[in-house]
């Protein structure tokens, strides 16, 4: 039989627990990504060091993640599992990506916000904290939303160095019993499983602060 | 006392320390943008409380002025001097340098600005608008903020817009909370650019009256760059007609309005009332 029902309720739990494993890493690399974006995106208005980081992050954006991926992994010492470094090189990956969405929302903040806050005397933390940055991530949170989902996307490339995430555990599984359409076509559901729920409340959010 | 010997100081007796000399000394300034030349070589001082209208066509470095003196913009050359202290620049030894944003943010506190296109803060209720600045930038407590601001919006005729967005207000209503939120910081000098040009003309009148409110019941000192003939009329003691970034006529209102000397002021107060204003 080309399809084996039976055997595809059997290995769920593996998959299953390589879907939790790619969640948990899109999570975490996701927050990760968030923040260190935001932060890339003001020290990149600040002369000179500003420019530098532009350079380092245009590199990481203009090579491929699977070479970043593998290449820390080799590079990392043996200790540090390919978990960690699976998170590590996702999220500042991604920071590459957020921190030009958060630089267009910092830069769509109307020059007479500035010049408000200037005349008030607001201190520059007051400044960034409490007026530019709720305008500016306000309008760029369904932007930051579909880098999410991009990057769950992006988590099988974790293949390559041996983390067990979903696809690593569809290909054991599915290689030990040469049965790998089965395993492969679950793990394409499974993926369809959480992007689509997770498109549908980014779509939400995009009409949400689309109106205001 | 303040060094005299140098050649900074030369041109501006008078300024220095002075609690009776004038407020705000404009010494020699010139702001260039690029090769445009907008203030050139100006000179002049404002009185404490006194309410100065700033006229003329438009690029006449009007606007350039309260933006200088909101450190918006930073000079050329020349000085500013403010209550007889350097403002745009700062003492070094027996030398003025150019101010850091230090001295800037200390001297600017007590000069308060209203813009032509409000400008409040979009995130934020009115309420939260005023109480800004007082709370984190003065210190005031949030109880006393929040009251302030009760009493403010009183004052320009929108108590009951206490906890609505700035989105939610007409032009107008807006810029009387931007009005109160620069009264919030009880400034002792009040920058007001163009405060109605952006709004539609039934709007206009409930802002100035706001405006003439403050200039009849506080000795705020007031700079005013306005297109409002009939207000900077009633409220200014002396208007200072601009071209090409230099003075060329000044005085009392009733003269600059009844009796224009200069030929300049003439064909610009008349294109204005050819314009409806």
């Amino acid at each position: 039989m080309f399809w084996d029902f039976e055997w595809t309720f059997q290995i769920m739990p593996d998959l299953l627990s390589g879907l939790w494993a790619t969640v948990q890493i899109t999570v975490i690399a996701y927050l990760m990504a968030l923040a260190l974006g935001l932060a890339i995106a003001i020290v990149r208005r600040v002369p000179i060091i500003g420019s530098l980081l532009h350079f380092v992050m245009e590199f990481i954006r203009t090579t491929p993640l699977i070479i970043q991926l593998v290449f820390v992994f080799l590079l990392a010492p043996s200790t540090v599992s390919g978990m960690t470094v699976g998170i590590l090189v996702l999220g500042v990956h991604y920071s590459s990506y957020t921190a030009e969405v958060y630089r267009s929302g910092i830069e769509g903040v109307s020059k007479g916000q500035w010049e408000a806050a200037r005349a008030l005397s607001l201190p520059t933390t007051r400044t960034w904290g409490a007026i530019v940055l709720p305008q500016a991530i306000r309008k760029v949170i369904p932007a930051l939303g579909n880098y999410l989902i991009a990057m769950f996307k992006d988590t099988p490339l974790l293949f390559a160095i041996g983390v067990a995430e979903l696809l690593t555990e569809a290909q054991r599984v599915g290689s030990a019993d040469f049965r790998i359409v089965e395993a492969f076509t679950v793990v394409g559901f499974l993926f369809l499983l959480v992007s689509i729920p997770s498109a549908i409340v980014i779509r939400r959010l995009e009409k949400r602060y689309a109106a205001v | 006392m303040p060094p005299s010997d140098t050649p900074e100081n030369t041109t501006t007796p008078g300024v220095e320390g002075d609690a009776d000399g004038p407020l705000i000394v404009f010494d020699q300034v010139v702001k260039r943008f690029g090769d445009l030349t907008v203030l050139d070589h100006l000179d002049f001082s404002v009185a404490p409380g006194e309410r100065v209208t700033l006229i003329g066509p438009s690029g006449s470095g009007k606007t350039t002025i309260l933006r200088l003196l909101m450190t918006l913009e930073k000079v050329t050359e020349g000085h500013i001097w403010i209550q007889g202290e350097p403002f745009s620049h700062m003492r070094r030894g027996s030398a003025l340098v150019p101010a850091n944003e230090g001295h800037l943010r200390r001297r600017r506190k007590r000069i308060g600005m209203v813009f032509q296109q409000f400008n409040l803060f979009p995130n934020m209720t009115v309420r939260k608008n005023i109480m800004e600045a007082p709370v984190h930038v003065l210190g005031v407590g949030k109880d006393e903020a929040a009251q302030r601001a009760e009493e403010l919006l009183e004052l320009v005729g929108l108590g009951d817009k206490i906890d609505a967005h700035p989105t939610q207000l007409s032009g107008g209503q807006q810029q009387r909370v931007a009005i109160a939120r620069a009264l919030a910081m009880r400034p002792e000098i009040l920058l007001l650019d163009e405060v109605t040009s952006a709004l539609d003309p039934e709007l206009v009148a409930g802002v100035l009256d706001v405006l003439r409110e403050v200039a009849e019941t506080t000795d705020i000192t007031m700079l005013c760059v306005t297109h409002e003939m009939g207000f900077a009329r009633d409220v200014s003691h002396r208007v200072l007609m601009f071209d090409q970034g230099r003075i060329a006529e000044e005085g009392p209102p009733e003269q600059i309005f009844g009796d224009p000397r200069e030929e300049r002021t003439k064909s610009f107060l008349k294109s204005v009332l050819d314009n409806g204003y």
